[in-house]
């Protein structure tokens, strides 16, 4: 039996009188590709909101590693608005803010990619190492970390090494080919040494050659950096040929879940993509 | 070895600016049209440190601050407060019987005294205002140094803070070193944390908030860091500036001050330190000095030039900033940095003036 | 009675300074909902206005100097928006609120060098600043017009925004500015027309209050200014009937210290202008939105 990593716990995200996340519970396991598929719009960013704690979910809880990280309640307005299921089962209150998510060792990427537009790809790598910092702000300011200093610089450029971003290292993160960025943007979430990485959509918008690279780059961190790797993404080729297990959402509810084979023959999947598809 | 070359030289350049300092001022007699220049160097070196410390905040972390002039009041107020002589205070504090501060510290400790007080005042306002947004963040910071400069006009405060009467006879510089050694250490100091990994974390913090705290930052207490820090040194620019006049009234840091602190900032470029240096020497001396002949009126033959009158100078300045805020957005130098290493390399090692050049950005 | 009679003047100042407020805060959160621009030029337009009232009046008759204020103040205001905000359309939100900073510095200092740095004597206005009593309180009679005046306007307005297309074109760039502008909307004119009302109301609005507090300086407009912006905030920005709420909120409240500083020992004057402030931080902190504002949440 693996050991389970990230355990999503009856969530119900509701904005207002609209629910985007309904109910949904989702286990990944050790070292496990887990893909989060479904038509646009049926909360899979929120999802990952959720996990990574820009969003409090409205009812629910997430545990990393065993270890409860999120949970919340309906409380105030959502107390009478609340339409989900499972009220009355949650009682406290866990709101972590995203940085204190990443410290726990969850890193993630964005839909549209998030980059540190005035700097350069080094330097995009290196802030991930102010979390580890052991320097407080005077002795960082008088300079007196010059070790910790070395080894953050030594450490972001082995990063780069073994990411082959060498290259482009004193490039403008922004100046990159797209292909380029996205993975900069998984290099950079791998800075903050993560064990478990979530991708929103790596590939989107790449073409099938790069989906291709991007393919054997995901594989190859996941056996490299022992990784466990949780994502969201829409190309099916790289989903299906990568992923170990595939939950599948529609309308904020999970409808499906099961390796690749048992998906592709889903008969509800397939209505939800098919119907999805018809409908606009 | 290049390094070390370049830390020599800075030395050797900084030395030689601070002579060439002492000599114009023992030069130049105080009724000679040139002491103006002394003025200039003086009040722009102030204006060189509030606006770093500005631009830490607006330009580095991408906080958009309009408190400026308000720490600059407290840092004043502070100063002067606490080093008026004893002997003295009966006379400051006519109206309120001495005042109840009865003690007296010496310049240095009072201007620490300054930047710590406006530091603290940052801090507690700090907590609730910086959840705030963009320009909501402006308006809340330009309102609290408002309610600020309110706060010490109150007569009721009046036996610390003299009510709206000035605050004087407290110590000031005695020669133009003091300011620039002053703001020049300041500025050092605030280019070594735009440097260090807590820079790095504020610039991400100003590129992208969400993805800056996706990357383990904790928004909340860097953003406290920056707005502290920046406070800390308007607060000694604020001492500084009170030594500059050699008296301090509140009603003199309004929100215009804050918007010059601003233009000064956006004509240097917005997150560049030396482009806020050389932009407050370039504004003082526009505003104070080089800009004057506009003010008189003046005559070829018969002819009397037009619009040329006290106030034109003014004018004509203000569409100079306007200019530079609709075509040069990039500012003077954007956001790049004046370094030594860099002019060597172009030059071959021409080219003076810039004290914190010590500090080169990468 | 005597109690009445003391006291009934600061309420009808507050209610009367409140409309003023609100003439002006209208502007703000217009241009706010349009452009989430901090205008932060609009009191200085406020000030030009009362500043050209001074010098027009001087050579022409009331009947053509208060049309034509308006007229002038209206044209300064589309001018402002065309040179200083309209080049930074697609610049950071940051450049055109500096940009909004500079045309106030600007401003001002234009006035300076046209006044000379002297407070200028408003002209009176025959019939609006006459002396009448109300209730044993005697005022003047602007006082009492402007709330009247003020709603007036506003209903004028919403009406105006409610029904007419170029009133829809507003309330589209407001909801989503991009999208109105794919939808055919020409973005550029609904602007423009933004600060046209915006400055016509900023005019009336310098016309009733400088009927009151006569002396025009180059930064007047300032003060003003920013409380109609916090009464803006207050209201919820880009809500019209929040801001002219907020503004008499403000109004009145400020006034109302003034009365209470007969009453307490200490002197609290000082804190007529900081009020708005601790208003609009106490606002911000608790319910950042304002008033009437909708909720908004940043897409990740």
């Amino acid at each position: 039996m693996k050991e389970n990593v990230l355990k999503v716990e009856n969530v119900t995200m509701q904005f207002g009188g609209v629910i985007a996340v309904d109910n949904m519970n989702i286990v990944v396991n050790e070292k496990e590709i887990v893909s989060l598929i479904g038509p646009n719009g049926a909360g899979k960013t929120t999802a990952f909101n959720v996990i990574t704690g820009v969003y409090a979910p409205t009812n629910g809880a997430v545990y990393f590693r065993g270890k409860k990280i999120v949970e919340n309640y309906p409380q105030g307005k959502m107390k009478k608005l609340y339409k989900g299921e499972n009220n009355g089962i949650y009682k406290s209150v866990l709101s972590p803010t995203p940085d204190k998510i990443t410290k726990l060792g969850i890193a993630r990427t964005f839909q549209n990619i998030r980059l540190f537009k005035s700097q350069t790809v080094f330097e995009n790598i290196l802030i991930a190492e102010h979390l580890r910092r052991t320097s407080n702000l005077f002795t960082a300011t008088f300079h007196m970390n010059r070790e910790e200093e070395k080894n953050m610089r030594e450490e972001a450029d082995r990063l780069l090494e073994i990411l082959e971003l060498s290259d482009v290292r004193n490039e403008m993160a922004t100046s990159l080919p797209y292909g380029k960025q996205r993975r900069l943007e998984i290099a950079r979430a791998m800075a903050t040494k993560p064990s478990l990485l979530l991708l929103d959509e790596p590939a989107a918008g790449m073409n099938p050659q790069e989906t291709d690279e991007l393919t054997a780059f995901i594989g190859r961190i996941r056996d490299d950096f022992g990784l466990t790797i949780f994502m969201i993404e829409h190309h099916m080729d790289l989903v299906m040929e990568i992923s170990d297990r595939i939950y599948v959402l529609d309308f904020g509810k999970p409808i499906a879940e099961g390796i690749p084979e048992e998906i592709q023959n889903n008969p509800r999947v397939i209505e939800a993509y098919l119907g999805g598809a018809a409908d606009e | 070895m290049n390094k070390k070359k370049e830390i020599l030289i800075s030395i050797a350049l900084i030395a030689a600016v601070l002579a060439v300092l002492r000599v114009l001022e023992l030069n130049i007699p105080p009724t000679s049209q040139w002491a103006m220049l002394l003025t200039v160097l003086k009040k722009g070196s102030i204006y060189a440190l509030v606006a770093v410390s500005m631009n830490l905040l607006n330009g580095f972390t991408g906080l958009f601050s309009l408190g400026q002039a308000g720490f600059m009041m407290i840092g004043a107020y502070t100063y002067g407060v606490l080093t008026i002589p004893v002997a003295d205070r009966e006379m400051v504090y006519m109206y309120y019987d001495g005042g109840i501060i009865k003690f007296a510290l010496p310049a240095v400790l009072g201007i620490i005294a300054a930047g710590l007080a406006a530091a603290l005042f940052a801090f507690l306002i700090g907590l609730p205002v910086l959840r705030l947004k963009s320009d909501y963040l402006a308006i809340a910071t330009l309102g609290f140094a408002e309610i600020m400069r309110a706060l010490f006009q109150w007569d009721t405060l009046g036996p610390l803070t003299n009510g709206s009467n000035m605050i004087r006879n407290y110590p000031t510089f005695k020669t133009i070193l003091f300011p620039f050694i002053a703001s020049g250490i300041c500025i050092t100091l605030i280019v070594l944390l735009i440097n260090s990994t807590y820079g790095r974390a504020f610039k991400a913090i100003r590129d992208d908030e969400i993805a800056a705290e996706a990357m383990g930052i904790n928004l909340a207490h860097h953003k406290r860091i920056a707005f502290t820090v920046s406070s800390f040194f308007a607060g000694i620019s604020g001492a500084l500036l009170a030594m500059f006049q050699t008296n301090v009234q509140a009603k003199s840091f309004n929100s215009a001050m804050t918007y010059e602190i601003l233009l000064i900032v956006v004509i240097g470029g917005i997150g560049s330190v030396t482009g806020s240096c050389i932009s407050a020497f370039l504004f003082i001396a526009c505003s104070e000095w080089l800009l004057r002949f506009l003010d008189e009126t003046h005559k070829i033959g018969d002819f009397t030039v037009p619009l040329m009158r006290s106030g034109f100078r003014k004018v004509v300045f203000s569409i100079i900033i306007m200019v530079i805020v609709l075509f040069f957005r990039q500012g003077i130098m954007g956001t790049k940095e004046f370094s030594i290493s860099g002019i060597l390399s172009r030059f071959g090692g021409k080219k003076k003036n810039n004290k914190e050049g010590g500090a080169p950005l990468q | 009675m005597d109690m009445l009679s003391k006291n009934l003047p600061y309420i009808l100042a507050g209610i009367s300074v409140g409309g003023q407020y609100a003439l002006i805060a209208i502007g703000y959160t217009m241009v706010y909902g349009i452009l989430r621009l901090i205008n932060f030029a609009h009191g200085d337009i406020f000030m030009v206005a009362g500043l050209m009232m001074v010098y027009i009046s001087a050579s022409f008759p009331m009947y053509i100097s208060i049309p034509l204020v308006i007229v002038l103040t209206v044209l300064i205001g589309f001018l402002v928006e065309r040179v200083a905000y309209k080049p930074l359309r697609s610049a950071p939100r940051m450049s055109v609120m500096i940009s909004a900073i500079g045309v106030s510095y600007l401003l001002q200092n234009l006035a300076l060098y046209i006044t000379g740095g002297l407070a200028q004597q408003y002209p009176t206005i025959p019939w609006i600043s006459d002396q009448i009593t109300v209730l044993g309180a005697s005022t003047k009679r602007v006082t009492v017009i402007t709330p009247f005046l003020t709603i007036f306007l506003v209903v004028l307005l919403v009406t105006l925004i409610k029904k007419t297309k170029i009133g829809m074109a507003m309330r589209a760039a407001s909801k989503d500015f991009e999208t109105s502008q794919l939808m055919g909307i020409k973005i550029n004119n609904v602007i423009s027309t933004t600060f046209i009302i915006g400055s016509f109301l900023a005019a009336v609005g310098s016309l009733l209050f400088f009927s009151n507090y006569t002396g025009v300086t180059p930064t007047i407009g300032t003060m003003p200014g920013l409380k109609a912006f916090v009464a803006a905030v207050f209201g919820g920005i880009g809500s019209i009937p929040g801001a002219v709420i907020g503004a008499f909120i403000i109004g009145i409240c400020e006034n109302l210290i003034m009365m209470l500083n007969q009453f307490v020992k200490v002197d609290i004057s000082n804190f007529k202008d900081a009020f708005a402030f601790l208003l609009l931080i106490i606002i911000l902190l608790f319910k950042p939105t304002g008033l009437f504002g909708e909720k908004q949440t940043d897409k990740v």
